[in-house]
């Protein structure tokens, strides 16, 4: 697999199949952090330590017991990506932005569906992460535990009985585990029961945060939820509350949808409608504007009030209008001026093509 | 290190970060209290500032008192691995290396209590250190027997008992 077909599509093969729950779940996600013994964590590594923990990961890569999952596989220095490619990665969540930014020695690999990640040498020695389009965090763990497993029968984690698996960082320590779900929420936004819902998500141990934008706005209503919590609780019970809680964030979203509907419907419709008219239309977007309106066009989509535009286009949209992509598609570096004008070109095609 | 947080110009500015604004790349250093309040955080999945935010909050805790002048000097347990020491440790809220956690064992119940409200793992155990553990135990269990022999008398029971210890001792230095 070239990297081009990594950087190129802002669809992961992985994503063109729909989930469980996926008109509110967009994706689920199970990374782990693990560490090699014997040797101090990145950030006070040498050099040649990273080297050296680049190397066993490579090795492992060479057996023959390897998941087939992860067949082919190659592993992707950091140094030999340019800035705007390592965004590119960040913007598919496919590494994270310490990968991009903080690491000296860092390393990825991908599944060619690009639903697993490995990451090397970057705030810890390996970071596993298994991506599923929908509702699907129990298969992304098992998957995550599956590969863990295989590694290691190649090298030696950091393990110790009281604290589980060491980490960097103390809110690692344990299972090392962070599930989270991507959110769709635009009902709740709506009706303005979101402020009521967050706090007492995180009081139950679990984080909210937009996944779009700074502070606390979040843009086009996506939000990601994940555990905070990794250490005495077995992975399956992280799981499983942050499922029971998700759960019922999305009876929750898709009371407040059809409330909307039924309350009204004339006004739901010209909403989305226009949002579809601007995206279709507009010659200057920025992202906070494009981001609210594809928002409102897939919950048209997702309540049948809005048809010819499939629902991946808008998840395709989502992940292309950010900054990085939009350069890497221009092939140059673009000002924010200029990255409005090509947003709102690249958004008209896009959708003037399903609709043809 | 001794940077001082722009923002207040009070407090040692503790957190580093790249900041990603309209495509234009920054450095931005602000103290955890700084850095609360503004509610930054860095776009992606990942390192997302409510995390730094959690920690720093509870670590500020620590950070207080071990910077006190009069407790600073007393104390300052150092990993003889990695060279963190607990100071900065509390700074920079990262553990240098797995040794760590030996090392500030004594200090860290309360920190991960605070964090994930238990300080033991119920999780996942490697297939090969559970092999590990099971030597373990039974190594202690065996270890028993052989006192409770010796103490009854039966040398002959506590020669096989010391025995099958010592190849399970083998077993473990492999
Ligand atoms: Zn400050
Ligand atoms: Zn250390």
């Amino acid at each position: 697999m070239s990297l081009n077909q990594f950087l190129e599509n802002a669809v992961s093969e992985w994503m063109k199949v729909k989930g469980a729950e996926s008109d509110v779940i967009f994706s689920s996600r199970v990374r782990i952090a693990r560490n090699l013994a014997h040797m101090p964590f990145p950030m006070l590594s040498t050099a040649s330590q990273l080297e050296e923990v680049t190397h066993l990961i490579k090795e492992a890569l060479t057996k023959d017991d390897i998941p087939e999952i992860l067949e082919n596989a190659e592993l992707i220095e950091m140094a030999d990506l340019t800035e705007l490619q390592k965004r590119v990665l960040v913007e598919k969540h496919l590494i994270s932005p310490h990968l991009a930014e903080e690491s000296t020695s860092g390393a990825v690999l991908f599944s060619q569906d690009e639903s697993v990640s490995i990451m090397v040498n970057e705030e810890d020695h390996i970071r596993i992460q298994c991506l599923f389009p929908g509702f699907q965090l129990e298969k992304a763990w098992k998957l995550a535990s599956q590969i863990d497993d295989w590694l290691e029968k190649h090298v030696t984690f950091a393990f110790d009985e009281q604290c589980g698996y060491l980490t960097s960082c103390p809110t690692n320590v344990g299972t090392g585990i962070r599930a989270s779900v991507m959110i769709h929420l635009p009902a709740l936004a709506m009706t303005g029961q979101l402020n009521r819902f967050i706090p007492a998500i995180t009081q139950v141990g679990l984080a909210v945060r937009g996944i779009y934008g700074e502070g606390s706005e979040a843009l086009g209503n996506l939000y990601q939820v994940s555990n905070q919590v990794t250490l005495g609780q077995s992975e399956e019970e992280i799981i499983d509350k942050l499922q029971g809680v998700v759960r019922q964030m999305i009876d929750h979203e898709k009371q407040a949808r059809e409330r909307l509907l039924g309350m009204s419907s004339i006004q739901l419709e010209d909403r989305v409608n226009r949002s579809l008219g601007i995206l279709a239309h507009a010659r200057i977007i920025d992202s906070k504007e494009a981001m609210r309106r594809l928002s409102d066009v897939r919950l048209g989509i997702d309540l049948g009030l809005l048809t010819g535009v499939p629902s991946s286009v808008m998840n395709e949209l989502m992940v292309l209008i950010q900054p990085g992509f939009l350069q890497q598609y221009a092939g140059e570096k673009l000002g924010a001026e200029e990255r409005d004008v090509r947003r709102a070109e690249l958004i008209r095609e896009r959708i003037g093509m399903e609709r043809e | 290190m001794n940077l001082l947080c722009p923002e207040c110009g009070k407090r040692p500015a503790t957190l580093h970060y790249t900041k990603i604004v309209n495509g234009e790349k920054t450095e931005a250093h602000l103290c955890e209290v700084c850095a609360q309040e503004k509610g930054e955080y860095m776009p992606g999945f990942d390192s997302g500032f409510s995390f730094h935010n959690l920690l720093s909050g509870l670590l500020n805790f620590d950070m207080v008192s071990s910077e006190s002048p009069n407790i600073a000097q007393q104390t300052v347990p150092r990993c003889a691995t990695c060279g963190l020491t607990y100071n900065q440790f509390s700074k920079i809220g990262r553990f240098g290396c797995s040794d760590c956690f030996e090392t500030f064992r004594d200090r860290l119940d309360p920190l991960l209590r605070r964090i994930h409200g238990s300080t033991t793992h119920h999780g996942k155990i490697p297939e090969r250190t559970k092999g590990e553990l099971k030597i373990k135990k039974d190594l202690e269990k065996l270890r028993e027997q052989l006192a409770r022999s010796v103490e009854l008398e039966e040398f002959e029971k506590a020669a096989q008992l010391r025995d099958q210890i010592r190849s399970l001792q083998e077993r473990l230095s492999e």
